[in-house]
């Protein structure tokens, strides 16, 4: 069967197998992660977890040079770490295709921040693809390839996490089997020199004036003839909302957004009595529009924030719903959304046009509201997740912490607590060193980070080093769950295990952190709660920088297999103490604790903490 | 066909979904699918949306528009019934997990009650599975999504074969039977409700959809 049901991630690792990439390296991250847990799947693909992006970006680049083709995948904020080797790489050109995928993440589904990176691609002068769907996303990865090499420059992807995510229809092909070029030494060109890069400056800006004009002539960016009153240019996900909300008017789609078609904008805009630009976060297709003197509607009616939808399309440029209908009670055929689009009436007078020459704009529906007052369903730990322990332990510290990126920044929130900050991968050793340098003396908390074992390899050694050497006092606690836990179980350099499932060195934390300069180095074992709340405490006592490795392996890597604990009810006092771990299995039954067998694991977390000894 | 399938981080939706996506795949319609699973695996709403037709553009069902909204929980099922279109379809599971807040005490409880009555204040047509219950019965609890599926292809015109061929190929082989039982059990349940006559099938596959394959 060659059609397959393919998310994003998923067809962009197909299409650079189908491309002939020999080298991908990635850090994971939602919503990119499965691109290369995809392409770990394909043998002839060399996949690896890198400690971080830059240094993801800097291997992918290096195999470029070397004649392979290429492929470095990241989230958003990834290609802010690798800002600095892409703008170097864009200098330098790629011999074999390099192809860097940013994954962002409007809406922040999973993020610290909500930024747009097809400024990256305007910034760093690099060609930048935007797929709207997993064909797109396929067949753009290929096309990337090609250009890559045919204009020596590395490409851009930039997916969305409604691409990322989603899945559909792929045709899919074979491979073309590509030789490796092989490495030949060019100075001039890759050792950035001033005297070389203002060299290859002047160079980059011509390679980006026959991009521009492969740009007004890619397949990738292409005219839908509709009627004329509307032109609607867009690109990404947000062409499926809008041709699900106004399926007849007409579309300059564009995949590639930089360079800008500036004559194939010129062109559409003259043949339509007005623009619209529909794009998801910042106007960068409007500001683009706007600079040709065009006349458009944009982000004064569309939100710069969050993701699109066809709802929020629909109410911001006024296309009413003909989809909702009256109950037909007990009968009926449902017709497919296809249908309702056909059936749909013509322009009643409260569309588009109306909203746009500012009559009115429409209101929602108040049937189709959420229901208002729920409780709401944020992450939690899972039972049995030995962060708890840890968190238990480091409630109610006179500490301030600084915290990091996985699945422990939960114990920011209630009942933990345990967290003052999140910036980003490995901020949090360095937050902390920052804040200790700041405060002194005059502040009584010490200043403690918390950061997982797979996030410290990213970027938190650098910041370990920075303490010692720039000696400060912060008190730096690992959480070592044995793997990469939010993004679902990746190794890394402390698991022993590479991406495809070979053997490797295991590398020693406290061995590490020693090496690093560290004296004092403790582990703690985060299911022994209150004897890791004591060790912490002594620690915390003494002067200068420490490590605490508080180790146990994810919950959902190594499941117990212990029976679900129970609740004596005769010695249980109602104080709720347990609670406090914030464990998903345990409530509160009348004046009683329960524990919810169905979801404990058994770790005995709470019998640890209970001052009654009621927890069996 | 517009669908939404919610529920807690765990209970299977994706599989679910996935599932729902081949089948449409393997008769030749047009398919979309789109998922979010936020920061913890486990434990927050998880929501995906299915859609399938001749032709699909967007990969999200707009509020308002499902022909089916399938719930794996209670709470999930009102945070969700919005996106019902005035006739469409709400399957639930009454098994209720509640959030972190409300275990904690920081957040009332909702009565069981008053939940209903909510729910069938907002959803006329309505299907009540205890598939987490079925599934304990059958011996895992973490096939209550297969015994949803069970459930759901009572309101949807694809063959009970290609549910089975297709549970076959995405199911790990260990688990292939204990999930075909799950889905009879489903189906079972779903059997024993009276829907009327002319409802009994949700999103006609029209003769015309290109590529079918016969189904």
């Amino acid at each position: 069967m060659n059609r397959k049901l393919l998310s994003g991630d998923e067809a962009i690792a197909r299409g650079a197998w189908e491309a002939g990439c020999h080298v991908a390296a990635a850090y994971p991250g939602t919503p990119s992660t499965e691109i290369l847990e995809t392409l770990a799947g394909f043998s002839d693909v060399y996949c690896e977890w890198s400690t971080n992006e830059k240094v993801a970006l800097e291997v992918a680049l290096g195999a470029s040079i070397s004649g392979a083709r290429a492929l470095a995948a990241m989230k958003h904020v990834g290609l802010n770490v690798a800002a600095d080797p892409l703008f170097s790489a864009a200098h330098i050109g790629a011999r074999g295709g390099l192809v860097i995928v940013t994954a962002d993440d409007p809406g922040l589904h999973s993020s610290q921040n909500e930024q747009d990176n097809r400024f990256y691609a305007l910034a760093a002068k690099i060609p930048m693809f935007c797929p709207a769907d997993s064909q797109e996303a396929k067949d753009f990865t290929r096309l990337a390839f090609e250009v890559s090499e045919e204009y020596d420059v590395p490409v851009l992807i930039r997916i969305t996490t409604r691409v990322a995510h989603s899945s559909s229809i792929v045709t899919i092909g074979e491979r073309a089997e590509r030789p490796v070029k092989g490495y030949e030494k060019q100075v001039s060109k890759t050792v950035l020199l001033p005297v070389h890069a203002r060299i290859r400056h002047v160079d980059l800006e011509h390679r980006l004036d026959r991009l521009r004009a492969y740009s007004e002539r890619t397949s990738a960016n292409r005219v839908e003839q509709g009627e004329r009153r509307i032109g609607i240019i867009c690109d990404g996900v947000a062409y499926h909302y809008c041709r699900e909300v106004f399926p007849e008017v007409s579309y300059l789609k564009l995949g590639m957004v930089n360079p800008f078609p500036a004559s194939l904008v010129r062109k559409f805009a003259a043949g339509v009595d007005q623009v619209i630009v529909v794009e998801e976060v910042d106007p960068f297709l409007e500001l683009h529009v706007r600079s040709l003197g065009i006349e458009a509607t944009g982000k004064d009616k569309l939100p710069r924030w969050g993701e699109l939808n066809p709802r929020v399309v629909r109410l911001a440029l006024g296309r009413p719903s003909t989809r909702r209908q009256e109950p037909r009670e007990g009968s009926g055929e449902i017709s497919t959304s296809a249908q309702a689009v056909n059936s749909r009436q013509p322009n009643d007078g409260n569309g588009l046009l109306g909203t746009v020459a500012g009559t009115r704009q429409l209101s929602p529906d108040k049937a189709i509201e959420p229901e208002p007052d729920l409780p709401s369903r944020p992450p939690a730990l899972c039972p049995g997740c030995p962060h708890t322990g840890l968190f238990y332990a480091l409630q109610k510290q006179r500490v301030i912490i600084g915290g990091d990126i996985g699945c422990y920044t939960l114990g920011a929130l209630p009942p933990h607590n345990s967290m003052d900050t999140c910036i980003d991968m490995g901020a949090s050793i360095t937050f902390a060193h920052g804040c200790d340098k700041a405060l002194g003396r005059n502040d009584p908390r010490r200043r403690v980070a918390v950061i997982g074992d797979s996030t410290f390899f990213h970027s938190g050694i650098t910041g370990l080093l920075n303490v010692v050497y720039n000696k400060s006092d912060v008190v730096v606690v690992i959480a070592d769950n044995r793997t990469t836990g939010m993004t679902g179980h990746q190794d890394h350099p402390g698991t022993g295990r590479t991406l495809s499932g070979e053997e490797t060195v295991a590398v020693d934390i406290a061995a590490l952190a020693r090496a690093c300069g560290i004296e004092r180095v403790v582990a703690v074992d985060p299911y022994r709660v209150k004897e890791t709340r004591r060790l912490i405490r002594e620690l915390l006592k003494q002067p200068g920088p420490a490590v605490v490795i508080s180790r146990r392996p994810c919950a959902l890597l190594v499941r117990l297999r212990e029976k679900p604990r129970k609740v004596n009810t005769e010695k249980c006092t109602g104080c709720k103490t347990c609670l406090g771990l914030g464990c998903p299995a345990l409530t509160m039954v009348g004046e009683k604790t329960m524990v919810l067998e169905d979801l404990c694991a058994g770790c005995g977390m709470c019998a640890d903490v209970c001052p009654q000894g009621a927890i069996e | 066909m517009n669908i939404i399938v919610c529920g807690v981080g765990g209970q299977g939706v994706l599989l679910f979904s996935d599932l729902i996506g081949n089948i449409a795949l393997a008769a030749g319609l047009d398919v979309k699918k789109s998922e979010v699973h936020g920061m913890a695996q486990r434990g927050g709403s998880v929501t995906t949306h299915v859609r399938y037709a001749p032709k699909v553009y967007s990969p999200l069902v707009e509020e308002g528009s499902a022909d089916l909204v399938v719930a794996f929980e209670k709470l999930e099922a009102l945070r969700h019934v919005h996106f019902l279109a005035g006739n469409g379809w709400l399957v639930y599971d009454p098994h209720r997990i509640d959030p972190l807040p409300v275990l904690l005490g920081l957040v009332e409880r909702p009565t069981d009650a008053l939940l209903d009555e909510r729910i069938m204040a907002r959803a006329p047509r309505r299907l009540v599975v205890s598939a987490f219950e079925a599934a304990r019965e059958i011996g895992d609890p973490r096939v209550q999504n297969v015994v949803m599926l069970g459930a759901v292809s009572r309101l949807l015109e694809f063959p009970r074969s290609v549910f089975r061929d297709i549970i076959r190929l995405q199911v790990k082989p260990g688990f292939v039977d204990l999930n075909l039982r799950a889905f009879d059990r489903g189906l079972a349940i779903g059997s024993s409700y009276d829907i009327g006559a002319g409802a009994s099938y949700m999103g006609r596959v029209t003769p015309q959809c290109p590529g079918q394959t016969g189904f």
